[in-house]
């Protein structure tokens, strides 16, 4: 199919250079209008990161069984807690007052770091040397829904653009063919806060994430419906955009441009997308590392899809897996989640880090909270943690990020953090200060405000910077 | 533009006044006349003086820099570094550095620094003198339209612009344009062949828009658009989001907008419909305005919290909605630009804090009608028993004497909740010692309450189940009935202060207000997994130490949501000396197992109660029975005295033929539907300012009151809410008429005259022509607040009939068409293009109004993991499959894909400007999308049947999609498509069943369905389709 000629060289700019997937035009002029005429954003430094790959361990991992070993948990497990630990605390659903439950898992030291690693991740196990640890995240919700949006979206309450939004916003996309922002679920549950997580908020739709699946069609209404053929449908686009370009003539609006355009690149991405998803033809090898299976939903086969989008120059990917919220049964629990998250993150670290993508992609791993030392005693088991905002371990790796170190440590109960404090809004900060934006600067004006991913706070994180 | 002599000259000169700027004391006064107000002069009062207000910024004005009329951090005598004009000139903000294309000289901005440091005196007399306050807070006056008086008002207005850009108007839209344009306005629909036919006949425009507005369809398109601002869904949003009933509150809007219900009055009832006097069930419907906020019932929330959330959206939902102003921001803090502050925030938000979050029945008109039938049956019933038993009232009376005073002497105990036990629901202290279950519904759970007592001896425990505004239909339970069942109540006791001899208490004996009889729990509304049978009953099923019995509430629709009690006696008398601790185990493991569709049948509101009497037995009497008769028969109303019949009438044993007959009306009664709307609170609730917008920080007390910059609130003895909703609609509302005036404006030309409809305060985009906006508004509010009238106006101007044909000239001057050179032409709304493919297939079920539907959708969207958990999507069959989009069941963490592509707001908060994206998505769901490509099919079959000849049926398929005809062009495209695609049938390359959906195989002409069905399908899709133009 041909491109036509453009009235509009700006529409097609746009098209070309930031968006790579259609904004209407007079969308395009409101942008336009509302950042005082500045037509595109630039980054405001050189960026280390191009793309983002976050691995959204939805549910709140314990903190306690994976990444913080507490030796003193373990000595003091089945005593209360000391009283001034549980000043003015509040929880979701204990009583505060509750017992002190040790670690289920052992811990050993790993890679030349020596980062002490949970022995339910083997596989991450040996990247650790590649991965900057964050021991102290800290966020300000303790509910699902909540603390997801705050996550992903900087704040509480629904409406905020989410992160991959505002990345996408503010770089565009690089590839012509496919979203800039896609989200990939696994797990037998759907995140707490659902499509919200990956919208645009006040941002033009243009910029919300588009959830692409790994089983059945990887995008709604990609396939041709029952009886058209590949053939029919081109011909179909055929006439369509000729009548388009009739009517463009006769009615002079940009907008039918960008109406053809979407259309060609809709025809484009039929074929893109289904390819990219397939996963058959990567080479054996990769499949083992990652322990993906051609046509599963899982997890695994979500890593690998997440390494081929950021191949294509996909801008931000999202992978969400609810599956940690271990009120009850978190030993067993905890064990079967692991076990279906370590090896795929483990192998995207690798495969990224030898095809050399590693240094243009940053992967971000982790919840939207932490668990209580204290026990959830429901049935009289006391097998189960609940949420905890104030301390829980999020990892970094790639672009930019320093490799094998730890920062920020919580008290000896894992309970309050007390060095190196890193709330959600300073990893926000950080994510974009890596794709080169001053995260106080990239603002949307919006009911007459200039709101930003960050809100009013957040702090690089200088520390995890090489 | 400098040259570059002139630059050099303004860099030495600028060194020149950097080294004067250094020499200068820091605390030298400066003379604001001299040196201060000449740099305002020169370099900011082009965009912010008296011609221009860029972002409602004025700085020629003491009133407006450092008097009354400031945005708020605009100065801060004293402190340069805290003031926004000295951070943005000298590039410390946030923002853009002022001046725009220059920035000040060193030294001019050291003055002004030294200015503001040293106070920013501005003297009286300096400056313009008098600044009237931002527009948008001065109540519109009618202005006089310019220029030729025989013009439309808004033709002079609009006229009058384009004029001064040198720009002329365009020529008139042709006549199936305009219909098409007018139709797709008005109904949100377009015309179909026959109008286009009639309209060609007789092109009446100004009957046409006459009956256009009398159409029910037009209620269904503004409605839409109401709806958004109303953040109308069909389900609370949240982790859970599920599904509630809350649709007749959209079938009111659709219902108001159709019998033209004043705008004024549109907003008093949806604000405070239930306190209107003899409020209908339609007016408290209306207050389902308020209740669409979203609610968040996930396991662990404290309900508080997310009350205060819903209070908050509701705040931002009228300002957006109903104020055009954005005021959540002085939620956490004072309003940065606009002179809303904190504690004003709060007296706003004291006028909503004072109603519960009820869910009552409402009943369709034919329900009403077999209610209405069953109680007068009842009442009729009742008037034979009195009239055949004259001296009814020495009988009743007699009975009464005997009841009254026979009830012992209860202690209410105030016991503590284990957090624990609960499964995540919370049960909040009423100050009647009751416990009221709020927040997360689990399915199960095992409630452990402790209470200490000091009474001596304890004979047996009384258990109230009660009722409350906040539970479905009042309670007294959590079920979608309002009721609740017990499967086993349990008594553990210690001696105080000894809790490890506590020892299980064991019930000899109970009672009940009510004992149904035993029966399987409805699987239908609360299905179990295991399959096993559930059964319910009487109150000895609650200890009958099987949890599979369960003492039941429920006594069928109408009658079931009462108080009710039960009493169970010890087998012997706990009696310690000191006193006891008593714990209480209420099972509730009767209601399904999905938890996050609501399923439950907990008890709503409890209260305990213990008591020394021996052989104590629930009181027979209904709590309002029992007060009235213990109230004595002296005062009592006629009313009154009917209640207490209808209670005693059952306990007179020869009287059980006719109880019998009530009993059989009472199981007509119609279940109805539910809707939530807002009550007020029987006991006022005290509002706090919320520190930083925490609920857990709230600081001051404040009183209900309206900000100070708007206009005052007429106080005469109403409820306050009701005073608010009037104020709202004041004459002297400055924004409330402009706001809706400038909304229906942005959906007729894409954008508003206020570009920002969600803001007229000082941040919002200024009106492209201010006069029209007042005019309108004013024009509104003198004809009764008729929307209809405001409509007939606007479509009926040349403004609006012109052609929106886009000129070179016009592009260049004019290109986002703010100055209205043309007419409009914009995307249709996600809903619109739709129903224009149903429309135009003819597949369209037109049938206004009921409960929402579910048209296909990819079932993965409702299942994990794209949804947190399964959400129900029955596929609707028949008529149901092809309703207006408007009918649509809307999740709002699910929303319906063809409609989110299309920018559909998903009703998590409230919206009053859509985006309007242009994408590949788009392009994939009108081509591929299920009822997109049966519109194809079901045109393609009436195109076949409708001509003979290829160019007849062409312009028969044209017209259903464009209301035109085809130019020869357009013509020759579509036939060659045909003509390709009847070659691949030919040959065997296309399967026509396929491309016909025909299962059976059997249909007429299935090449030529075939054939048809691709041209079809690329008409749906044309750009001109789905866009008003």
């Amino acid at each position: 199919m041909t491109s036509p000629d453009t009235a509009n060289p700006i529409a097609r700019r746009w098209f070309l250079e930031r968006c790579g997937f259609g904004l209407g035009t007079a969308a395009l002029a409101h942008l336009f209008r509302s950042e005082g005429g500045a037509a595109v954003r630039q980054p405001h430094f050189t960026p280390k990161a191009k793309n983002v790959i976050f691995l959204f361990q939805a549910g709140g991992p314990s903190h306690l069984e994976l990444f913080d070993y507490k030796p003193a948990l373990a000595k003091f497990d089945g005593t209360l807690p000391p009283p001034d630990l549980l000043d003015g605390y509040r929880a979701a659903f204990i009583d505060p007052n509750s017992k002190l439950l040790g670690p289920k898992y052992k811990f050993q030291k790993a890679g030349q770091s020596g980062f002490e690693i949970s022995e339910l991740l083997p596989h991450l196990a040996t990247v650790v040397d590649d991965v900057a640890f964050v021991r102290s995240t800290v966020t300000d919700a303790f509910n699902h829904a909540p603390a997801q949006l705050m996550m992903s979206t900087g704040a509480q309450q629904f409406g905020r653009p989410s992160m991959g939004a505002w990345v996408t916003y503010g770089l565009g996309s690089e590839s012509e063919d496919l979203p800039g922002f896609i989200v990939l679920n696994s797990s037998d549950s759907g995140p707490s806060a659902g499509t919200a997580l990956w919208g645009a908020g006040f941002l033009p739709t243009v910029y919300q994430g588009v959830p692409f699946r790994s089983g059945g069609e990887p995008v709604l209404f990609l396939s041709n419906p029952q009886g058209v053929t590949e053939r029919v449908q081109r011909d179909t686009l055929e006439a369509i955009n000729g009548l388009n370009r009739i009517q463009f003539e006769r009615m002079g609006d940009p907008e039918i441009q960008t109406r053809i355009r979407s259309f060609e690149l809709a025809f484009r991405m039929q074929s893109a997308a289904p390819a990219l998803m397939d996963i058959s033809n990567e080479a054996p090898e990769t499949l083992e590392l990652y322990g993906a299976e051609p046509g599963k939903a899982s997890f695994a086969n979500n890593c690998l899809l997440a390494r081929r989008l950021v191949e294509q120059g996909v801008r931000f990917v999202q992978l969400y897996h609810e599956a940690w919220d271990h009120h009850a049964n978190l030993t067993k629990g905890i064990q079967q989640v692991a076990k279906d998250v370590d090896q795929g993150s483990a192998a995207l670290i690798k495969d990224l880090k030898r095809r050399g993508l590693r240094d243009d992609t940053l992967v971000l791993w982790g919840g939207e909270f932490g668990r209580t030392p204290m026990t959830q005693d429901t049935n009289g088991i006391g097998d189960g943690r609940d949420h905890h905002p104030g301390a829980f371990t999020t990892w970094m790796a790639g672009a930019g990020i320093r490799r094998g170190i730890t920062l920020g440590r919580t008290d000896e109960l894992g309970f309050r953090t007390v060095e190196d404090k890193v709330h959600v809004h300073d990893l926000h900060a950080t994510v974009l200060h890596l794709l080169g934006f001053d995260h106080t600067k990239l603002t949307y004006r919006f009911q007459g405000r200039d709101f930003r991913l960050t809100d009013v706070s957040g702090e690089v994180v200088e520390k995890l910077l090489v | 533009m400098c040259s570059e002599r002139q630059h050099r000259r303004s860099q030495l000169l600028l060194c020149v006044l950097s080294i004067a700027a250094a020499i200068w004391p820091a605390s030298a006064e400066v003379d604001f006349k001299g040196q201060v107000f000449p740099i305002l002069e020169r370099s900011c009062l082009g965009c912010h003086g008296p011609d221009q207000q860029l972002r409602g910024l004025r700085l020629d004005a003491r009133d407006s820099v450092v008097g009354s009329s400031a945005p708020r951090s605009l100065l801060v005598p004293g402190s340069a570094q805290d003031s926004e004009l000295y951070r943005r000139i000298a590039g410390l903000s946030d923002g853009p550095r002022m001046p725009m294309g220059g920035e000040l000289a060193d030294v001019e901005i050291e003055t002004i620094r030294q200015w503001i440091d040293a106070g920013a005196e501005w003297p009286e007399g300096t400056g313009a003198e008098e600044v009237g306050r931002h527009w948008a807070f001065v109540a519109p006056e009618r202005p006089l339209p310019p220029g030729d008086r025989s013009l439309h008002p808004i033709d002079a207005f609009i006229r009058a612009k384009l004029a001064d850009a040198g720009l002329e108007p365009m020529r008139q839209a042709s006549d199936a344009t305009l219909l098409r344009r007018v139709s797709l306005d008005l109904t949100g629909l377009p015309p179909t062949v026959e109008e286009l036919q009639a309209f060609k006949e007789d092109p009446d425009y100004g009957a046409l828009v006459g009956r256009l507005l009398a159409s029910p369809h037009y209620g269904e398109r503004w409605g839409r658009l109401w709806l958004d601002a109303a953040r109308y869904a069909d389900s609370d949003g949240y982790e859970k989001d599920m599904p509630r009933q809350v649709w007749f509150y959209r079938d009111w809007v659709v219902d108001a907008l159709n019998r033209d219900l004043p705008y004024d009055r549109f907003v008093v009832e949806q604000i405070a419909g239930d306190l209107l006097p003899g409020a209908t069930q339609q007016q408290m419907v209306a207050t389902g305005y308020l209740r669409n906020s979203m609610v968040n019932e996930e396991g662990g929330t404290d309900p508080e919290q997310f009350r205060m959330e819903a209070l908050f959206d509701r705040m931002d939902a009228i300002g957006k909605g109903i104020l055009g102003l954005t005021i959540q921001c002085a939620q956490c803090h004072s309003h940065k630009y606009d002179p809303l502050t904190h504690e004003q925030y709060y007296s706003l938000f004291a006028f909503l804090n004072n109603a519960d979050e009820a869910k009552v029945a409402v009943y369709t008109p034919e329900d009403a009608q077999v209610r209405q039938a069953v109680l007068d049956e009842i009442r009729s019933i009742e008037d034979e028993l009195m009239e055949s038993n004259p001296d009814w009232q020495a009988q009743m009376a007699s009975w009464e004497r005997e009841t009254r005073g026979s009830q012992p002497e209860w202690t209410v105990l105030h016991p503590e909740v284990d957090d624990l036990s609960t499964g995540g629901q919370r049960y909040l202290l009423q100050s009647d010692g009751s416990l009221l279950a709020q927040g997360y519904a689990p399915t199960e759970h095992v409630a452990e309450l402790t209470a200490q007592t000091t009474l001596p001896e304890i004979t047996a425990v009384r258990l109230e189940v009660l009722t409350d505004p906040n539970l479905p239909l009042g309670g007294p339970g959590r079920s979608v009935y309002g009721t609740g069942a017990l499967s086993e109540f349990r008594v553990r006791a210690a001696p105080a202060g000894d809790e490890s001899s506590e020892r299980d208490i064991w019930i000899r004996t109970s009672s009940a207000d009510i004992d149904l009889p035993e029966r399987i729990l409805d699987p239908s509304v609360f299905p179990h997994k295991e399959g096993s049978e559930r059964l319910t009953g009487p109150i000895h099923f609650a200890y009958d130490d099987c949890v599979d019995t369960a003492w039941d509430l429920f006594a069928g629709h109408g009658r079931s949501n009462q108080p009710r009690k039960a009493v169970f006696v010890f087998d012997k008398p706990i009696s310690h000396g000191s006193g006891s601790v008593l714990k209480f185990f209420l099972d509730q493991s009767h209601g399904g197992y999905d938890s996050n569709v609501g399923q439950n049948n907990n008890l709503g509101r409890i209260r305990l109660s213990v008591t020394a009497a021996a052989n104590p037995t629930a009181d027979p009497l209904p709590a309002r029975i029992r007060e009235i008769v213990e109230r004595g028969r002296d005062d009592r109303t006629p009313e009154e005295d009917r209640t207490v019949f209808g209670y005693w009438r059952t306990t007179v044993p020869t009287w059980s033929a006719a109880n019998e007959r009530i009993e059989q009306a009472w199981s007509r009664f119609p279940q109805g539907n539910t809707q939530l709307v807002l009550k007020q609170r029987s006991l006022p609730r005290q509002t706090h300012l919320l520190r930083r917008g925490d609920f857990l920080e709230p600081a001051d007390e404040v009183e209900p009151g309206v900000p100070d910059f708007l206009h005052a609130l007429e106080e005469d003895g109403q409820p306050p809410r009701l005073a608010f909703a009037e104020w709202l609609v004041d004459r002297d509302a400055p924004t409330t008429a402009r706001a809706v005036v400038n909304r229906v404006w942005q959906a007729y030309f894409g954008t508003g005259l206020v570009p920002t409809p969600e803001d007229f305060g000082t941040q919002g985009d200024l009106p492209s022509h201010p006069e029209l906006l007042d005019w309108l508004a004013v024009e509104l509010m003198d004809n009764g607040w008729s929307l209809k009238h405001l409509h007939r106006l606007i479509v009926t101007s040349d403004t609006y009939q012109q052609s929106s044909r886009q000129t070179e000239q016009a592009r260049s001057i004019d290109p986002e068409n703010r100055l209205l050179s043309r007419g409009p032409r914009v995307r249709a709304d996600a809903e619109i293009v739709r129903d224009i493919a149903l429309a135009a297939s003819g597949l369209l079920s037109r049938r206004v109004g009921g409960p929402p539907v579910h048209p296909p959708a990819p079932e993965l969207l409702f299942k994990p993991p794209i949804s947190f958990s399964d959400k129900p999507w029955p596929v609707s069959t028949g008529g149901d499959r092809y309703r207006r989009a408007v009918y649509t069941f809307q999740y709002i963490s699910a929303p319906y894909p063809a409609f989110e592509a299309f920018d559909a707001p998903n009703g998590a908060t409230a919206c009053v400007r859509r985006s309007r994206s242009n994408t590949p998505l788009q392009a994939l769901t009108t081509l591929n999308e299920d009822l997109f490509m049966e519109s194809a099919r079901a045109l393609a079959r009436r195109t076949v049947s409708a001509a003979t000849s290829d160019r007849d049926r062409l312009d028969h398929a044209f017209r259903s999609c464009l209301s035109r005809d085809a130019q020869p062009d357009e013509a020759q495209l579509l036939l060659e498509l045909l003509r390709k695609t009847n070659e691949q049938l030919a040959g065997g390359l296309l399967d026509p069943w396929e491309l016909t959906a025909d299962d059976s195989r059997e249909g007429p002409s299935p090449n030529e369905e075939a054939a048809w069905t691709v041209v079809t399908r690329a008409l749906i899709n044309l750009d001109e389709t789905i866009t008003k133009q």
